[in-house]
């Protein structure tokens, strides 16, 4: 897989940056921007896989409308990368079909 | 102009399931549809395909359901073969589930009842022990419940797709956008005319009037009485969820996509479609009670649509006795019925066949009388 980005964020002077966790990765990237822009900034794209069909999916409008663009962030499954801003320390995780209602009310984790 | 010209005013899914059945046995059907700026009831029908405890004050409804759900099965296979859209038909047994003795008791009665006044709809009753053997999610407020053999669920939207694009490859035409004002019967030449408040007019040889909220007005001006009334529904749908409900329930049904559909709401509230926050807890509330872990599952959309209904909860299909070859159609069930809308009130107004047995009951005559009394069955 490619991890040649499509998108940059423009460097700007005296711009506070907080390391975020990608599968394990670590990644330096502007404070405040969203963990979707964080991750496409970086070359990643495929986020999660497809509920029904199991096909790698990558944000689409980010504007929190479509649900293409969901991760797990910090445990919790199916969070919605575009609605979501960095944090430092944030540690997230591709999010694999849909999570299981039982996995949610245990406390949230995916079964990776 | 053919000899047998079909005019369907409304394209939701009673006008287009009788429009399909009418041009899949080669008549010349178009449907005058006004588009999505029309209320649509498809967006709020909550997608079951469901017998059970229907007919409870009319037998012949029953009948008439339990004849629908048992043709849905080749419509829907129909559709998938011509169309290549699959409706999302899932026939595998329902639930009703209720939080109290008292309350599932009355289910008993009513189905009980059903079964015997109509015939051949047989049900059973659970202990929450038995349920959890089909439903092992289900939380300790549940009572009880009714599990009808017959009962299941389609995608109302994809239905109604399925159903427009059926039309195409029959060759019907289908006019958007146009909002129908006017019918006109000229008795001489057997022929109706739709005119639409644009200015634009349609002849057919045959009209059917099935535009939901706006049947009566129509239906009026070629003599048929059909009183339509509204109801809201409000509905909830969830995050996709990994399938944990096996079979649907009358308080939420898991769609095959994994989202949870939670519904539903009956309200009277006029022409007003929108979501209130008092609804939307009481859903959510008794969601969470019979299914206990979707407390945990994230809410992803809330909305509002209306229904039209009958004041008793019934169908019309009545043709009119002074414009022959005109029929109005008012009906609350549209994805229930769709099936027995196609394959038999299709073929029966587009002028193939006899008016179907029994069908006379469902004539909007009956609430003509002064001192008519109804309870509504919805």
């Amino acid at each position: 897989m490619t991890t040649e980005t499509l998108f940059s964020i423009p460097a700007s002077a005296g711009q506070k940056m907080v390391r975020i966790e990608f599968e394990g990765e670590t990644f330096q990237v502007p404070e405040g921007i969203s963990v979707a822009a964080a991750l496409l900034s970086n070359g990643r794209g495929a986020f999660r896989t497809s509920i029904v069909g199991g096909a790698p999916r990558a944000p689409y409008c980010m504007m929190g409308i479509c649900f293409e663009c969901l991760v797990e962030i910090d445990g919790i499954p199916a969070r919605q990368g575009c609605m979501t801003p960095v944090r430092n320390g944030m540690i997230i995780r591709r999010q694999p079909g849909a999570p299981s209602l039982k996995a949610l009310a245990s406390g949230g984790r995916n079964e990776h | 102009m053919s000899s047998n010209q079909v005019t369907i005013v409304g394209g939701g899914l009673v006008g287009a399931a009788i429009a399909y059945g009418a041009a899949r046995r080669g008549l010349s059907v178009r449907v005058l549809d006004q588009g999505d700026t029309a209320f649509r009831a498809s967006r709020g029908n909550f997608g079951l395909v469901w017998l059970s405890s229907k007919g409870g004050g009319m037998p012949e409804y029953a009948r008439w359901t339990r004849e629908a759900v048992g043709l849905w099965g080749g419509l829907h296979q129909e559709l998938l073969d011509l169309t290549g859209v699959d409706s999302g038909l899932v026939q595998q047994g329902g639930f009703w589930l209720g939080f109290s003795d008292e309350e599932v008791q009355k289910r008993a009665d009513l189905l009980a009842k059903i079964d015997r006044e109509a015939g051949g709809i047989p049900f059973r009753m659970m202990e929450p022990a038995e349920i959890q053997q089909y439903l092992p999610d289900i939380g300790p407020k549940v009572a009880g419940g009714s599990w009808g053999a017959h009962d299941g669920m389609a995608n109302p939207l994809f239905l109604l797709r399925a159903l427009h694009s059926g039309l195409k490859k029959c060759g019907a035409d289908i006019i958007t956008g146009v909002d129908i004002t006017a019918i006109e019967h000229d008795a001489a030449a057997g022929r109706f005319t739709a005119r639409s408040r644009d200015g634009q007019s349609w002849i057919s040889d045959r009209i059917v009037i099935a535009a939901g909220l706006g049947v009566s007005d129509l239906a009026g001006q070629i003599g048929i009485h059909a009183p339509v009334v509204t109801t809201r529904g409000q509905v909830l749908i969830t995050e996709r969820l990994k399938p944990f409900m096996d079979y649907p329930t009358n308080k939420a049904r898991q769609t095959t996509e994994g989202t949870v559909q939670i519904g539903s709401t009956t309200e009277d509230v006029g022409l007003d479609d929108g979501t209130t926050v008092d609804k939307i807890e009481w859903l959510a509330r008794r969601a969470v009670d019979t299914f206990p872990h979707l407390a945990h599952a994230r809410l992803v959309r809330a909305w509002g649509a209306l229904r039209p209904l009958t004041p008793d909860g019934y169908p019309i299909y009545q043709e009119s006795e002074t414009c022959p070859g005109g029929f109005a159609v008012v009906c609350h069930s549209g994805v229930t019925l769709a099936a027995i809308h196609a394959n038999i009130l299709g073929p029966w107004m587009g002028g193939l066949t006899d008016a179907p047995a029994g069908v006379a009951r469902f004539r909007g005559s009956r609430f003509l009388g002064k001192n008519t009394r109804y309870a509504s069955d919805h």
